[in-house]
Order: structure tokens, then sequence, then C-alpha cells
């Protein structure tokens, strides 16, 4: 295997007295979709937010491609715009209109002309079916629209990889649908994803890997089929009889 | 019972949607129930008007019945007192007026201004940082008369070139120094206001802090503070009359000239009532739009 776009070795960090990551090893290649499982409160939107340089790592170091992003003396908004993130909780801009949301990013960060992002956000929109959205406010959606949007959004700049934290879990069941086919349809097009998820079935058949975390570690990373068929930890187990079962 | 179930569906095969809602009536048990609701909300205001004429009624008396009530009303409600002077105060109010306008330009730009230096975090702007807390700091606690004397009778004292001298002029830098301490703290609230996640979602698409603060938090920030600074506006417009001890002839002004005249007091209470005119209408717009952005919060809070 060639060397992974993104590397993660020795990752620690700690709100406080908790501790939240106390080691994470982990590698995402370029093209693939890691789906990262576990109990609330493992780690995972962490981990996630510390890959975004929204939270300073305690230890460890991670690497998109030759970058070290744990660098303090790096340009941290530069290596942002390199990675695209997408929120449980859609965080749109409620002053600003869907298109203005997806273009915003792309003309002050990117200097790219109003016309040529414009254009580029309506090829965004119709790919993710909100053609006829441009327009409205992100409080005249819906949360599965609110969502799509959001996604479009992180992709108009372009990022190298897309980091999704658990962005199904705020939508009504029947929203769920609309918004994972988007991600299946991403990972057909070659996008390198990173995901905290609750949807096991959908971990299943879209995930390259799939990864356990527990206490701050991943107690266990395989493929779909291995992690969620025949899980090898016996916390794994218990996790997925949790999750299952309901 | 029989209606409702007609109505969901049971026609709607044979005369279509728009049939079904037409023939919809409301059973004999709503029918009652709304009745009663008529009649119950008549005779509440029956009660309310009552209580209203009662109310007036006690205070009027009360008032006409008090043993100086003759003296008040040759003082105050003098009649041709208040129309040979009501046309002066009103040409004394423009000033008001324009004293005002000019002021709440000038506190608006430099209340944000001092906002946005004091959420700053650039290492670089500390100093400036420092001073726009000192000033907050000293210029709202110092009463608002007390900055009209100082300023009127202090800054031309100096002797500075190109000190105004204007006594009106001196009255709004007093203003506009103590209501931008005020102003500067509500556009302070409405920045921190901005919930945290919104600054998260800018910077991870990569825009600066000043990027994020100019497209991001302000717009937000200020829809919100929009009531509050309305109401500030409110006390700004009232407390033009302060610059009255500095001799400009604005309404207060002109109403003490003509009161100290013949000692009768009706020109105050042409002065107040031109003051009324503008603050109400002010109150009731404040009161809408603060209505209308606690709406919105709860509707986005709600989801």
């Amino acid at each position: 295997m060639s060397e992974p776009l993104l590397r993660i070795r020795g990752l620690r960090k700690q709100y406080g007295e908790r501790l939240v990551l106390r080691s994470i090893d982990l590698d995402v290649a370029e093209h693939q979709v890691v789906c990262l499982i576990g109990g609330s409160g493992s780690g995972k939107s962490t981990l996630l937010r510390c890959v975004d340089l929204l939270d300073t790592v305690d230890d460890g170091t991670i690497h998109l491609g030759g970058t070290e992003l744990t660098d303090p003396r790096l340009d941290d908004h530069a290596a942002r715009r390199r990675i695209g993130i997408v929120f449980q909780a859609y965080n749109l801009f409620p002053h600003l209109s869907v298109v203005d949301n997806i273009t915003l990013a792309p003309r002050k960060v990117h200097k790219v002309p109003r016309k040529q992002a414009e254009e580029y956000a309506k090829e965004l929109l119709a790919r993710l079916g909100l053609s006829d959205k441009a327009k409205d406010y992100p409080d005249r959606l819906s949360g599965g629209q609110q969502q799509r949007a959001a996604i479009a959004r992180a992709l108009a700049t372009e990022p190298e990889v897309l980091l999704f934290d658990e962005i199904t879990s705020a939508l009504d069941p029947e929203l769920v649908g609309e918004v994972l086919d988007v991600v299946a349809d991403l990972k057909q097009r070659g996008l390198t994803i990173l995901m905290a998820t609750h949807e096991m079935g959908f971990a299943r058949h879209a995930a390259d890997r799939v990864c356990f975390l527990e206490d701050g570690v991943i107690r266990e990373q395989g493929t779909a089929e291995q992690v969620l068929t025949d899980p090898q930890h016996e916390s794994t187990r218990r996790f997925l009889a949790r999750v299952l079962d309901r | 019972m029989d209606v409702s179930i007609e109505d969901s569906g049971g026609e709607s095969g044979e005369g279509g949607d728009d049939g079904a809602h037409m023939e919809y009536r409301p059973s004999a048990g709503q029918q009652e129930r709304e009745r009663f609701r008529r009649s119950r909300k008549r005779r509440d205001q029956w009660i309310a008007a009552l209580c209203t004429l009662g109310f007036v009624v006690v205070v009027v008396v009360g008032v006409v019945a008090s043993p100086g009530w003759d003296r008040v009303h040759s003082l105050f409600l003098d009649h041709s007192e208040f129309t040979r002077t009501f046309p002066a105060i009103l040409r004394g109010f423009w000033l008001n007026v324009q004293m005002f306008l000019i002021a709440e330009v000038l506190i608006l730009v430099l209340g944000l201004l001092l906002a946005v230096v004091r959420v700053t975090r650039a290492p670089g702007l500390l100093p400036l940082r420092l001073a726009a807390t000192l000033y907050v700091d000293v210029f709202r606690g110092v009463p608002t008369l007390l900055l009209v004397f100082l300023v009127g009778f202090g800054l031309p004292a100096l002797q500075l070139q190109g000190t105004p001298t204007q006594p009106w002029v001196l009255g709004v830098i007093a203003l506009v120094l103590s209501y931008t301490a005020y102003v500067a703290e509500v556009f302070r609230a409405g920045l921190n206001s901005v919930h945290p996640a919104q600054r998260n979602a800018a910077r991870a698409l990569g825009l600066n802090e000043t990027q994020t603060l100019r497209h991001v938090i302000l717009p937000q920030a200020v829809r919100t503070v929009v009531p509050p600074l309305l109401n500030d506006f409110i006390a700004l417009q009232k407390d033009t009359a302060l610059v009255a001890v500095l001799g400009p002839l604005e309404a207060l002004r002109v109403a003490q000239i003509n009161a100290d005249y013949d000692f009768n007091y009706t020109p105050y209470l042409g002065a107040a009532l031109l003051f009324i005119a503008i603050t109400i209408p002010m109150t009731r717009y404040a009161d809408r739009l603060q209505r209308k952005v606690a709406q919105r919060t709860w509707a986005e809070a709600g989801r």
C-alpha cells in the first residue's frame, strides 16, 4: 500500500482531567472511506476536531500528505482549506442563502470570482438534489436538505479529505437515507472520507474500513465485514449487540 | 363525529377534495363550544372596559379633588400660555432632533469599532484593547449630566486650536462620549451571543479571524442587537435635553426661558409632549422588533 493520505500516530487529547483520546493510530488512504464507530463519549468527534485543528492535540502527530498538521508553526488557516468537515448540527450560516453559504469560502478564501464560484455551487447543488433551494435561507429547509447543503459547502473548496461528524444523528429517521445516499455517491467519485457514524448498516456496505473506538483507543479495526460481522474483541461484540439490538 | 369521518376522506372519491372541504360544517358540539367562547369573550371585554373606566374616574377625581388642583391647573395647564409658547418650543425641538441624529450616527460607528477592538485577539492590538476597556469603564460610570458639564465648560477652557465652541456641538460630543460606551457593550454582547459553532464552521472552511468576523459573526450579531440598540437611542433622544444646561435654544431651554418669564410652567408640558411624541412610536417599534428576534431565536432553538 502506498503512503496514506492521512496518518495519525499516538494522538492524545484531554479536556481538563478527562482523557478523551489516549493514543490513536490511524491511517486513511486516498479514495478510502473509513468509519469510526463507538459509544457516545468514546472520542470519535474529538478525533475529527483534532484532525481539522479545531482543537489542539496534547500529544502525537497528524500528517496530511507531506504536511504535519500538528506543527504549531503551520499556517492553520491554510491547512484547514485542504480539509472539509460537516457537523452533526449542520451549522449553516443562517444569514446567508444556500448558494452564499456554499460560495463564501471559495470567494473569500480562495479568491474565486463570484460567477465561477456560483456556477460550481449550482453544479454541486444539482448533484445533491438541491437545485431549487439555491436562493432559500437555511431555516426554510428540512434537516436532510440542510445537511446536504452543508456537505455542498464542504465540497465547494475541493478538499483533499472530508470529515463527517455523525452527520445523520440530528435527522429524522426518514431523512437519514437521502444524506447517506450522498455519501455513497461521494465514495463512488473517489473522495477520501473519515466519518464518525452510528449507522451500522451504512458502514457495512460503504466503509472500506471500520474502526471501533473505546476508552480513547482504537480497540479493533478492519474491513466492515470483519469488524461488524465477526468482531474479535469482547467490547466490540458488546457494543454491536447493544446498537444492533434496538 | 359523523362529520369528521366524512371529512377525512369518505367523500374524496366522489366529490374530489374541494367538494369535501366545501361541505364541512362544524358539528353541533363544536358550534356549542364556539357559542360559549364568544359569550365568554364578550363578558371579558365588558369587565376590562368597566375596570378601566373605574380606574380613570378614581385617578381623575383624586387629582382634581386635591387641595392644590386649582393652582396646578393654572400653572401647568394654561391654554393661552401653551398656544403662545408652543411654536418656539417646537423650533427648539428641531435642534434636539438634529443633535439626536448626528449623535446617533457617530455613536453607532464608534460603538461598533470599540466592540470589535475588544473582541479581537491579535497580540499587537493589546494596547487598543486596554484603552477600549478603560474607556468603557470610565464613561459608563460618569453620569451623563456631569459629562455635559465637563465637556461643555472644560473643552473650550483648554483653548486648543480647532476646538468647537458652539454649545450644542459640545453637548453632542458629551452625549457621544457617554452613549458610545453603552452601545459598545451592546455590540460586544451581540458579538458574543453568536453560537461558537458558527465560528468553528467558518474556521473549518479556512476563513481567517477577520473574514470570520466580517462575514459570519458580525452580520448575525447586528440582527440580535437592533432592539436593545433602539432602547438606548430612545434614552439618547430624551437625554438631548441635558444639553439645555449649556444654553443652546433646544426645547427644554426654550421652555425654561418662557417659564421663567411669567412663572407659568405650561411650556414644560409642551416640551414633554414633544419628547413623548417621538419616544412612544420608537418604543413600540423596539418592542415589535424584540418580539420578532425572540420568535426567531425560539424557532432556531426549538429545532
